[in-house]
């Protein structure tokens, strides 16, 4: 017998699912434009192993297959994947990492709604740790055609020096090791206006998808918040205390996977804290540690790790969290 | 005047369906053929049968008579004739049974006397047990009595009228409110002065502007501090901490009431009632109840108490493709397990539900802990998480998150996106939880028991050999043997003792009457004899032959020894 409500909003994993890929157009537009269509490749290829990957599992697992499978949850795990690699890994390595993503942090946890980490980050981490040659080679703004890019996807031969050129993020790390200061390496020809040139605007297309999920109520704004926050303020203090040994927190956001990660990674509600102010603590400890990681550790990247650690402490921020309840407040009465 | 408004978090906005039924005004049900009137009207009492087959009835004739606190009076909602009394299913998702009186109307529609009542002179007592005669509970649906509500003291600063009728599809309150305006305000002035307020207001979402105009006319003509507030439409605004919230600011937690912060909240519909029946000494016997739905004849209609609902489905002519009938509004009412059920104080609505209008859920998803209930919870709960715990069973967890605030409001199901039946999981755990306590309480009660039968066996066996010490006290006294004070105390403590002294003391009397007739035929050596061996026990014994008058005896009673 079926229970009152009776009534239910139109409202769908799938439609949130839907929302969230609307939401990647923008800054793939942007990226598509700035840097070549191969990570259009890179998509396709991560798509279609995930869903895949989604059938196996849930047939292996004995789920009903159709609900599940089309729930687009998978979709948007490999869109993750592949706009969070670089855009010319081979294409065995997205396959991989898909599988890593899908097979091992999703259905061995339970499918959706389950894994206690977000698997496009867990994938992100395993394959950095495995192959970092190959996640390290970001193709500068303009420097490799689309034939390049789906030659080097195919798995063609790497001429590494030919094609790569170095994430803004890795130069500015690499130059700062090298006794160069801020100010000038930021005058290279890597950089744009205030990021990796190019890559400011894939940044601009995905803070835009961004306040379409707010405006869609997909996502609240406290996780983005307490990234970007997160990010700026620790990044902020070092950059006053020494700015030029580390760069300003405006470069800080618009580069690496700031962006992506502060409207489409950490808002993952499924591996995140899901309090209003465990939201702020989760999504501030991923920004403090990636920042961290960026400008002390061994990656220059360190969103995917932030993530990773934020999402083991999420049981302990969500308990120690936990709003008032109607009534039992106190100091809300007038 | 201005109030200043205050807002709750949460809620949802369903499509309102208030238009159906909205402009359709209040006529009267027709009579049916036979009423079926149950005997419980209000929560947690069930009123006593005091009429019998073959009994013609008066309208307004009282028939079950109030029992326990919470009991409130039962009437016949029109003359006829008792046809019956006996088990008839209730309106209730469970299709339990419940007493019922069935009515047969004569079709006259006879009024007994009235008695009227006066209430400007009675005292407030006298004013509740009319209102408790009368059978007045809350006709929001909870139908708690009214006169135990009013009786939670006095002294209360603000009367909230409740007219939101947040539910979707439900119009009865609005109806009442656009023609009846008058009686629910002077029935709101009366309910003002038993709780002592200072200030009344009537609390109506702002979907409903004729009701608003009326009842803002209508309050012009009562005294004292009255404000009629438009409150925004949002679902459930109507709930009675929602309002109470949205109107004072005030948050009543769960297993507070409202007296305890200066507040309390009566239905439109209920202060009508109480208007009737203070001023009229009418009871309550009829309400108005919205027909609606998949339905060719949306309206709203006064009905008897005990018409049964198929009854009021011929006035509104369910479409062909109907598959449920709903009671009370789609966010918290319930499907009827059967239609020949009587209308009851708490109907306020009558929905034919069709595919089309509701359909069947889609399949359940799992929970992606997306939040979205969360931002829903007007009672500011983290709804997935009792999902999570109350699935695992985890129930203690359940509490821990507060369970028992959940007012199963349904709005958490409303707009999940994985379409899992929330509020079922909380009835489910809470009802699990309620098991457990009643079975808790039933293993105590069972220790209970045995405690005191231990204690009562213990207790019995004392109080026998109290009663065999006394007995035995008493034999000796008889036997003049006068136990000092002190070994009668002793005694006490000793009833064991005291009863084979007792016993003994039996054996020497019995000796004693034998004895002489041995001590005739005896030598004068012999008697020497004996007299010796007496005296030498009496010596061994270190009792002073003095302090008995009786030849000497061997009697060694122990509490005689040192």
């Amino acid at each position: 017998m079926i229970h009152s409500p009776y009534i239910r909003k139109p409202a769908s994993v799938q439609r949130v699912m839907f929302n969230v890929l609307l939401a990647l157009v923008p800054g793939i537009a942007a990226y598509v434009w700035q840097i070549g269509a191969g990570i259009l490749v890179n998509i396709a290829i991560a798509t279609l192993t995930a869903v895949a990957a989604e059938v196996i599992m849930l047939s292996l697992r004995k789920r009903p297959v159709m609900l599940a499978a089309t729930d687009l949850s998978a979709v948007v795990t490999a869109w993750l994947v592949a706009l969070a690699f670089p855009p010319i890994v081979p294409w065995w390595l997205t396959v991989l990492a898909v599988l890593v993503a899908i097979v091992a942090v999703k259905h061995l946890y339970g499918g959706l709604g389950q894994n206690p980490f977000n698997p496009a980050m867990a994938a992100y981490c395993t394959m950095i740790v495995a192959y970092p040659a190959l996640m390290s080679q970001w193709p500068a703004a303009g420097t490799v055609d689309f034939a390049t890019q789906l030659h080097l996807i195919l798995g063609g031969a790497r001429e590494l020096d030919a094609v790569t050129g170095a994430t803004a993020l890795d130069a500015l790390r690499t130059g700062l090791r090298a006794n160069g200061s801020v100010a000038t390496l930021l005058q290279s020809n890597t950089y744009g206006a205030v990021g990796g040139r190019g890559w400011e605007w894939i940044a601009a297309g995905y803070l835009l998808g961004g306040l379409f999920l707010l405006a869609s109520r997909t996502i609240t704004w406290h996780l983005p918040t307490g990234f970007l926050v997160g990010l700026g303020v620790t990044s902020g203090i070092f950059w006053l205390i020494h700015p030029e040994q580390f760069a300003s927190p405006l470069f800080h956001l618009a580069s690496g996977g700031a962006m992506l990660a502060a409207f489409f990674i950490v808002t993952d509600p499924v591996s995140g804290a899901t309090t209003p102010r465990g939201k702020l603590i989760f999504a501030a400890g991923v920004g403090l540690i990636a920042y961290l990681i960026r400008a002390f550790g061994a990656y220059p990247e360190g969103i995917a790790f932030g993530v990773l650690l934020m999402n083991i402490c999420v049981p302990l921020i969500d308990m120690k969290t936990q709003p008032a309840v109607f009534g039992h407040r106190g100091g809300r009465q007038p | 005047m201005i109030t200043r408004l205050f807002s709750f978090r949460g809620g949802v906005k369903p499509d309102a369906h208030k238009s159906e039924s909205a402009h359709a005004p209040i006529a009267m049900a027709p009579m049916p053929e036979r009423l079926i009137v149950p005997l419980r009207q209000s929560t947690r009492a069930t009123a006593r049968c005091i009429v019998q087959v073959g009994d013609l009835v008066l309208k307004g004739q009282r028939i079950g008579e109030p029992e326990g606190t919470l009991g409130t009076a039962v009437h016949a909602p029109t003359s006829g004739k008792v046809i019956e009394f006996g088990l008839h299913p209730l309106a209730h998702p469970s299709d339990l049974n419940t007493r019922c009186v069935v009515i047969e109307p004569d079709g006259a529609d006879r009024w007994i006397e009235r008695q009227v009542f006066d209430y400007h002179t009675a005292s407030r007592e006298q004013a509740l047990a009319q209102l408790r005669d009368c059978g007045i509970v809350g006709l929001g649906g909870a139908t708690f009595p009214s006169h135990v509500k009013l009786g939670r003291g006095t002294g209360i600063e603000t009367l909230i009228l409740n007219g939101a009728e947040c539910e979707p599809w439900i119009t009865c309150d609005d109806r009442l409110m656009r023609e009846r305006a008058r009686d629910i305000l002077a029935g709101a002035s009366i309910l003002r002065d038993l709780i002592g307020a200072r200030r009344l207001v009537i609390g109506i979402e702002d979907n409903k502007p004729e009701a608003i105009a009326a009842m803002q006319a209508a309050a012009s003509n009562i005294d004292g501090e009255t404000s009629v507030v438009a409150v925004p439409s949002l679902y459930p605004a109507g709930g009675e901490k929602q309002l109470i919230r949205v109107l004072t600011g005030i948050e009543i937690p769960y297993g507070k009431l409202g007296a305890e912060f200066g507040v309390q909240c009566f239905n439109v519909g209920t202060a009508h009632a109480v208007y009737r029946a203070l001023a009229h000494g009418e009871p309550l016997l009829s309400r108005i109840v919205t027909l609606t739905g998949n339905v060719a004849r949306a309206g709203n209609y006064e009905v008897l108490i005990g018409t049964p609902i198929s009854h009021l489905l011929t006035l509104c002519g369910p479409k062909p493709d109907t598959d449920r009938t709903l009671m009370g509004g789609p966010m918290m009412g319930f499907a009827l397990p059967r239609l020949d059920v009587p209308v009851v104080k708490g109907t306020n609505c009558i929905i034919s539900a069709s595919p089309a209008l509701f359909p069947p859920p889609l399949p359940e998803q799992p929970c992606i802990r997306c939040g979205e209930c969360a931002r829903a919870c007007p009672a500011e709960l983290q709804p997935f998480e009792l999902y999570w715990f109350s699935r695992a069973h985890n129930f203690g967890k359940a509490q821990e998150y507060n369970l028992f605030d959940c007012i199963e409001c349904g709005c958490c199901s409303y707009v999940c996106p994985s379409h899992i039946p929330l509020v079922d999981y909380y009835r489910f755990a809470k009802s699990e939880i309620w098991a457990r306590e009643r079975e808790k309480s039933a293993a105590d009660q069972a220790r209970d028991r045995f405690e005191f039968r231990n204690f009562r066996q213990e207790r019995e066996k004392e109080e026998k050999a109290a009663k065999l010490a006394a007995k035995a006290a008493e034999t000796r006294a008889k036997l003049g043997d006068t136990p000092a004070p002190s070994t009668a105390a002793k005694a006490d403590e000793d009833p064991k003792k005291a009863l084979i002294a007792a016993a003994l003391a039996r054996a020497k009397a019995q000796k004693e009457a034998v004895q002489p007739r041995n001590t005739d035929q005896l030598s004068a050596d012999t008697e020497a004899e004996i007299a010796e061996i007496d005296a030498r026990r009496i010596k061994a014994s270190l009792e002073d032959p003095a302090a008995s008058g009786n030849p000497p005896s061997p009697d060694r009673s122990p509490e005689s020894t040192p």
